[in-house]
């Protein structure tokens, strides 16, 4: 299996480069001199500096982050209960369109959702602004929360839930006490995923906002109608890294807690 | 010295400790428990024992509080517990999968429901501290459920339902999930356990031998009612039905008519067959179906016919199972009907008395066998 061949090197490295070239351009070109995109002019970090000077940019980046939190948090909150109501409730008439209708807006095109919301609010007459982003953003990641809880509550021994109650606990302290606190990896990643969903989302924001909110995507977006500068490679390479970043700390912390249980496990195993 | 028996199902003045009276629980168009009635007084042992789909860990589950039942009241301590919810009940229960909490240790596992009551601290330790002995897990109560092993994982789960000392103790299955030389080893410990605290345990088993060893009362279920309540030998010994008779240990069962001769009962079976004697508990008229059951080892096999024995019926060798302590003979009776028959292997010999397509004797007292209506 380890003999070296010419055909698998090729499909990988054609495989990679179709993946992350664009990518790892983008990221060269952030530390280019030039103030042409496309020239290379040596090696600098000046952009990444004048990125730090820019108001308009940081304030975008205020903005996205402030939505991402809110409407994350608000979006596990609402996806979580979404989750125990459909996995716990059992057979009542509707479930099925119920929990359709919960999986939907993940196959509901952007563009439909975001004119939607955006009639509403015009409807009943809300100022657009950093509120109706977070609405909108909370509307469509709590489905996503809602698939992952779900997922863990199906194999959750509903067991645990009555030795809780048997033990004394009122039913909001079981669901404090035993439940949340095992499913509670399933709610953070339902929450980082929500999270990512809100950063880079362009369509439903730039739908939801007003002229007094402008998220980090939509901000880049109207820059580089205007034609792509430096600074905004310098921007996506920050971008790309603080992404990576949180995605290699939660695959690593994952796969750290599983092989700590599986060695515990074939310890308790060998005391038997 | 007469030692004192403990029976306070046979004492009119005794009162129980719960009281199932006319319950019915439906789920739907199914109904698990049908009509049932019974008593459990305190400090008893009492063992449900029965098939799968009986109603056995309904009941169990009413008790607890995660079942309300459809008609009937359930009382505990004289008290009815439908409207109580189970967080308030002084009833704990240990679940088949002992639903350990994983997140916490061992030592807070145990301490969990004594912090809902919201004990003292200093009293909460002490209280841990007393079931970790009692179970002999004092070593692991660092320790997280899923390092420790799966007889130790039963023993924690034991600990904590009994550490708010409730004066009932529901066990679901409790040695299912353990291999059976454990399981016995196990079995004496709860009795140990339950003896030293002193709590009502009501055990749901479908291990029939489990149910025997370790209960002060068994009560044999089908299809949502009780079919017999009593003690494991006269479960044993005095069945009050076929279905009890077959479902606890082995048994022969023989049809025929009654035919009632003084205190005996004269049962007429099979054609150009001497009737088989048995010693009636109840009156059977003559000609009345009537199903005699006797156990394996009551009946003795021998070469020659036995002298004054009040039934011998004449066999062949059918089969033989070889168990080390005793062998099962299946002796095929000329009208077609197999009877097993037992006897111990005091003796180590080699040699066996009987072998495959022998001709042997059959015999059992008048005594020995059980004469049932159904």
């Amino acid at each position: 299996m380890k003999r070296f061949s010419w055909f698998n090197a090729t499909s990988l490295t054609l495989g990679f480069a179709f993946l992350y070239l664009p990518m790892v351009i983008l990221v060269i070109y952030s530390f280019n001199e030039s103030k042409l995109v496309t020239v290379w002019a040596g090696f600098s970090t000046k952009w990444y500096g004048e990125l730090f000077q820019n108001d308009a940019f940081l304030d975008a980046a205020w903005v996205t982050i402030k939505v991402a939190v809110m409407s994350s948090t608000l979006a596990t909150v609402l996806g979580t209960m979404a989750a125990i109501v459909l996995v716990r409730a059992g057979r009542f008439r509707g479930r099925t369109l119920f929990s359709g209708m919960i999986y939907a807006p993940l196959v509901m095109p952007e563009v439909i959702t975001g004119l939607s919301l955006l009639l509403l609010f015009i409807g009943i007459g809300m100022d657009r602004g950093v509120f109706t982003i977070v609405l909108a953003h909370t509307t469509f990641a709590m489905c996503y929360v809602s698939v992952v809880v779900s997922s863990r509550l199906v194999s959750f021994d509903q067991s645990l839930e009555e030795a809780a109650l048997d033990l004394g606990c009122s039913p909001f302290q079981a669901f404090r006490l035993v439940t949340l606190p095992i499913i509670a990896p399933s709610v953070i990643s339902g929450w980082l995923l929500a999270f990512t969903l809100s950063l880079d989302d362009l369509v439903i924001a730039s739908f939801a906002s007003g002229p007094s909110a402008t998220t980090l995507p939509m901000k880049i977006w109207s820059s580089v109608r205007l034609g792509v500068s430096p600074e905004i490679n310098a921007l996506s390479t920050l971008m790309i890294g603080v992404v990576a970043a949180g995605v290699i700390t939660a695959s690593l912390v994952s796969k750290r807690a599983a092989t700590r249980q599986q060695r515990e496990e074939r310890a308790a195993a060998r005391l038997a | 010295m007469a030692l004192d028996v403990f029976a306070p199902w046979d004492n009119p003045d005794a009162k129980p400790l719960i009281q199932f009276k006319n319950v019915t629980k439906r789920f739907g168009d199914f109904t698990a428990i049908d009509d049932l009635t019974v008593d459990i007084f305190e400090s008893e042992f009492f063992a449900l024992l029965g098939p799968s789909g009986c109603g056995k860990t309904t009941m169990m589950r009413m008790l607890a509080g995660f079942e309300t039942p459809t008609e009937g009241t359930i009382r505990l301590a004289g008290e009815d517990i439908a409207p109580i919810p189970p967080n308030k009940r002084a009833v704990n229960m240990m679940f088949q999968s002992y639903a350990l909490f994983p997140h916490l240790t061992i030592w807070d596992n145990i301490a969990f429901g004594l912090k809902r009551d919201r004990m003292p601290k200093g009293e909460i330790e002490a209280r841990v501290d007393e079931m970790l002995r009692l179970t002999r897990m004092e070593q692991f109560a660092k320790r997280k459920p899923h390092q420790v092993s799966g007889g130790q994982r039963q023993r924690v789960a034991l600990a904590r339902s009994l550490a708010k000392a409730p004066k009932l103790l529901l066990l679901d299955e409790p040695l299912g999930a353990l291999d059976k030389k454990l399981r016995q080893e196990t079995q004496f410990e709860l009795m140990d356990i339950q003896e030293k605290t002193g709590t009502t345990f009501v055990i749901v088993t479908h291990d029939q031998e489990e149910a025997m060893t370790v209960a002060s009362r068994v009560a044999v279920m089908d299809h949502g009612k009780i079919v017999q309540v009593s003690t494991p030998d006269a479960i044993y010994e005095t069945p009050n039905s076929t279905y009890v008779a077959d479902f606890i240990g082995d048994v022969n069962l023989i049809q025929g008519k009654a035919d009632p001769k003084g205190d005996k009962i004269y049962i007429a079976w099979a054609e150009g067959q001497p009737e088989i004697v048995g010693t009636p508990m109840s009156d059977f008229s003559h000609g009345q179906d009537v199903h005699f059951a006797i156990r394996p080892e009551k009946v003795s096999i021998s070469a020659d016919k036995p002298e004054g024995a009040a039934n011998a019926i004449k066999g062949k060798v059918l089969d033989i199972a070889y168990l080390g302590n005793i062998s099962t003979y299946h002796v095929e009776l000329p009208g077609g009907q197999v009877i097993k028959a037992q006897t111990a292997n005091n003796r180590r010999i080699s040699r066996r008395s009987f072998t495959w397509e022998d001709d042997v004797w059959l015999s059992f007292t008048d005594t020995a066998g059980v004469l049932l209506e159904r």
